[in-house]
């Protein structure tokens, strides 16, 4: 077994009141693939800014615990010290000048000099700047670099125009040029290659292990993770779960610790309500394609019965924000969609909404409120625009109906507040989310879309909004799809649970299903390929 | 939407809740009151011109409002809504209508004409979403220079509107050939405590600042409002963002031709060729003396901005000339004006880009 290079000891850190990891440890050896995984917000990122030094974890009060390399506690304050500890990292995004080749690429800031005559009569005056560049020397390393990577590309080709997998090739040749590099980190590298290039960056990853450096890979896709890494470390709500040998373990047992299950919302009777084939469906997507960033969705289909809460489940990033999104037109979308058996089209917002439909968004300060307004003003608007509601005969907004309902709202939906006439900027966020959803409802809908309607709000707020979306199905038959990515709060109250991976819905499950079902689901495994694969 | 306030809020403490730039140029104004009544000048005259100023370009002033409110930002580009009126009224004048007829006809055309230029200029607005504010002082002066050429071929024949030689329109139309200079300036003029009221402008100001206020009271109001504060949060509200902005700034460019109407008669004069260029910001520093940001415009503050600013302009002049004891070497009181005049357009431009940015 080869020895211990580094040591996560005890680290914990919290961010403003909220602990994001508690007393994680861990050690990654010389020359292994090391997989991290978690779900979002499990801390994954988190660990790895702190490994980096990322100015974000010291500008909120540091970290508790220790980083040791080669048994030695090391200091990381800045990346500049974590690069020159041998720490390297490829982010998410590149970091790539497009009009420079890919060797000035790979040597940008590390460039080789020669002199030349102006630089050794000027060099009192300018010291190293007026060198030259040694153009052949730095493409010779750029080659070294790309070789290892089997990467046959010319060194000298502009990065502008390269395939988006290339780039990625380009940033760990950048990596891994670097001198005494000991630690890679590979953030979800595999997320935007396509199938051949995501093989070619595996095989590429066994070659650098061989060099004996370290990988850490960051990746959600378990087949990938099952096909490479040695160990794989797996981090829950900001807690070390488990490491393990990878070959000691499977698909299956990644996925169930993944997901885990922290309950705290009892299931109320009902859940996993059977809908009859011949009940009235109240939405039928078909071939539904959104182009929202991030959460872009490729070919979605699927039917809610009238009643139903629908639930959307998956992994940041996937799509599932997407498909509320498109149907309500806040992003571009194309495909089929009935509503109550009555075709609409697309990006037609205002149609969508005078037919019933209600939005509340992820984006609860971006898309969800005003946040420059009182809360009365923002629970009345959409009902006032789409329903000319709340205005007197000379069309102008009626003050009194409109403080009676907002006081209604903040009763029914005990929005802490100081009156109803507070910016909605200054509540807290579960506060915030009752206002949208008070205004949602003042539209009085039929179909209610719901996204990460919990996100970021304490628990008493959350059990309230979960019961309260029970209770609009149960009493008034609201059709509710629910998009959220906390599993448990989805199955505690859907009927059914979608989960969407890579913009595809992969499948639907009852909300009972087991838990390494919806675990291989969301990174991206049908059933019948996660049976053959345990 | 106001703060609510308590009963035992302090004189003091309500001060503080107005903006600074709109204290420091109030202090600045009343420092000028004060040292023109120290150099001589009777108070009644220094409140009158002052009312003067404010009285003609309320409206002008008045035009940023919408556009600030959808997002658009400041209306740079007020000369198109000052052609558009100037327009109006050299087509009105070309019929040889005079006195009342002229101005209501000539309102009337001003809002016809400054709607349709209107909507074209919103359009090109949403074309260049973002940069809004480098393009639209360019497409104010552009207008400006494309109607020099407009004046000049106009087929126009009426002999008190031309050149004295050759064709084209003159630099200056005087209205009292028309029985229509100062003809709203002087409806129920009134003096009071040495104080020059010209009413019938300030009725036509208050209303028009009236109809302003309701208007975003009403639902297309308050939808443009939601426009400028989050488009996202609009278009997730159903609401046609590009639609509403085109209607912030027909209604903008719609207001500003009415307010070169208003302001012609009271100086007296239909000013064309270079005049419209020197209308944007003045006009926009005045809103922002007000108290607006570049994405927030009350037509409180355009009543504050106007009188604060213009009145300070106002003063100016007959103060400095007496503080420099009457010797204007080369035109140095003018110079000064322009100095007081500039450098608060341009505090009031840099406090707004701040503002942007936070």
């Amino acid at each position: 077994m080869s020895r211990t290079l580094l040591e996560f000891k005890n680290i914990s850190k919290t961010y403003s009141g909220n602990q994001v990891l508690k007393d994680v440890s861990f050690d990654i050896r010389e020359g292994e693939i090391h997989a991290l995984l978690g779900e979002n917000g499990a801390g994954k990122s988190t660990i790895m800014n702190i490994l980096f030094g990322m100015p974000v974890i010291h500008s909120t009060g540091g970290f508790e615990g220790e980083l040791h390399i080669d048994e030695k506690k090391v200091d990381v304050n800045s990346p500049f010290d974590a690069m020159a500890l041998g720490i390297g990292m490829v982010h998410q995004e590149f970091m790539l000048i497009p009009g420079f080749t890919i060797a000035e690429n790979v040597k940008l800031n590390r460039e080789i000099e020669k002199n030349n005559i102006i630089n050794t009569i000027t060099s009192s005056l300018f010291g190293k700047r007026m060198k030259t560049l040694d153009r052949k020397a730095m493409n010779r390393d750029a080659r070294k670099a790309l070789d290892k990577l089997d990467m046959s590309i010319e060194e000298f080709t502009l990065v502008q125009g390269l395939p988006i997998g290339y780039m990625q090739f380009v940033e760990i040749a950048r990596e891994i040029d670097k001198k005494g590099l000991k630690v890679l980190v590979l953030d979800e590298p595999t997320a935007v290659l396509t199938e051949s290039e995501a093989e070619h960056l595996l095989s590429a990853m066994r070659n650098i292990a061989a060099l004996g450096i370290a990988i850490v890979f960051i990746s959600h896709r378990l087949n990938e993770i099952t096909a490479v890494s040695d160990r794989v470390t797996i981090l829950r709500d900001g807690e070390h779960v488990i490491t393990k040998d990878t070959k000691d373990t499977n698909v299956l047992e990644i996925a169930e610790y993944m997901v885990g299950r922290k309950v705290s919302i009892d299931r109320t009777s009902g859940e996993g309500r059977q809908f009859d084939d011949n009940s009235d469906i109240a939405l039928s997507v078909k071939d539904l394609y959104v182009a929202m960033p991030n959460e872009q969705v490729k070919g979605i289909s699927f039917d809610v019965r009238k009643g139903e809460i629908f639930g959307i489940g998956g992994l940041a990033g996937q799509g599932k924000l997407g498909i509320a999104n498109g149907l309500m037109g806040i992003y571009e979308a194309k495909g089929d969609i009935l509503i109550n058996g009555q075709k609409v089209a697309l990006g037609k917002t205002r149609q969508m909404l005078g037919m019933g439909a209600a939005f509340v968004s992820e984006d609860r300060k971006g898309v969800g409120l005003l946040i420059e307004e009182s809360i009365e003003d923002n629970i009345v608007f959409t009902a006032m625009n789409i329903h000319s509601e709340f205005l007197n005969a000379l069309g102008l907004a009626n003050k009194h109906t409109i403080r009676e309902h907002a006081r209604k709202m903040i009763k029914e939906l005990d929005i802490r507040c100081t009156s109803e006439k507070q910016h909605t900027g200054r509540l807290s966020g579960g506060n915030q989310q009752k206002v949208c959803l008070a205004r949602a409802l003042t539209q009085k809908p039929s179909i209610l879309f719901v996204s990460e309607p919990t996100r970021g709000i304490d628990i008493g707020a959350k059990k309230l909004i979960l019961d309260l979306l029970l209770k609009l199905s149960r009493e008034q038959g609201m059709t509710i799809i629910m998009t959220s990515s906390e599993l448990a709060e989805l199955c505690s109250i859907s009927d059914r649970v979608a989960i969407v991976c890579e913009g595809e819905m992969v499948g639907i499950l009852p909300p009972d299903a087991s838990l390494s079902k919806f675990g291989l689901m969301m990174s991206g495994i049908k059933e019948a390929e996660g049976e053959v694969a345990s | 939407m106001s703060e609510k306030v308590t009963e035992n809020v302090s004189f003091l403490s309500l001060i503080r809740k107005i903006p600074f730039s709109t204290r420091a140029v109030g202090l600045f104004y009343i420092a000028v009151v004060i040292t023109g009544v120290v150099v001589g000048w009777p108070f009644g005259m220094l409140i009158s011109s002052s009312l003067h100023l404010f009285g003609v370009w309320a409206i002008l002033t008045l035009a940023n409002v919408p556009s600030i409110q959808s997002g658009t930002g400041p209306n740079f580009a007020l000369p198109i809504g000052i052609v558009s009126g100037l327009l109006a009224m050299v087509l009105i004048l070309a019929m040889n209508v005079m006195g009342w007829m002229f101005m209501l006809l000539s309102t009337i055309l001003a809002i016809i004409l400054g709607s349709i230029a209107g909507f074209f200029y919103g359009r090109l607005m949403n074309a260049v979403k973002g940069s809004e504010m480098a393009i639209a002082p360019y497409t104010g002066f552009a207008i400006t220079a494309i109607f020099g050429l407009v004046w000049l071929t106009l087929p126009i024949d009426h002999p008190n509107m031309l050149f004295f030689l050759g064709d084209g329109l003159r630099h200056q139309i005087p209205l009292d050939y028309f029985n229509a200079n100062f003809i709203l300036a002087n409806l129920l003029q009134f003096e009071i405590a040495g104080v020059t009221v010209r009413t019938g402008e300030l009725i036509v100001v208050f209303v028009a600042c009236a109809l302003m206020w309701l208007f975003f009271r009403t639902k297309t109001g308050i939808a443009i409002s939601a426009v400028g504060r989050s488009p996202m949060f609009a278009k997730a509200a159903g609401i046609n963002v590009n639609r509403s902005r085109i209607i912030a700034n027909m209604i903008s460019t719609a207001v500003a031709a009415v307010g070169i109407v208003v302001y012609a008669q009271g100086f007296g004069f239909v000013q064309l060729y270079d005049f419209p260029m020197f209308f944007a910001f003045p006009a926009i520093a005045g809103i922002l003396v007000g108290g607006a940001s570049g994405q927030r415009a009350r037509v409180m503050n355009v009543i504050v901005g106007a009188f604060l600013f213009q009145g300070l302009l106002a003063l100016a002049l007959p103060v400095f000339t007496r503080v420099l004891a009457d010797t204007d070497v080369g035109g140095v009181v003018n110079q000064i004006r322009m100095i007081v005049q500039n450098g608060i357009i341009l505090y009031a431009l840099a406090l707004m880009a701040r503002g942007a940015k936070q």
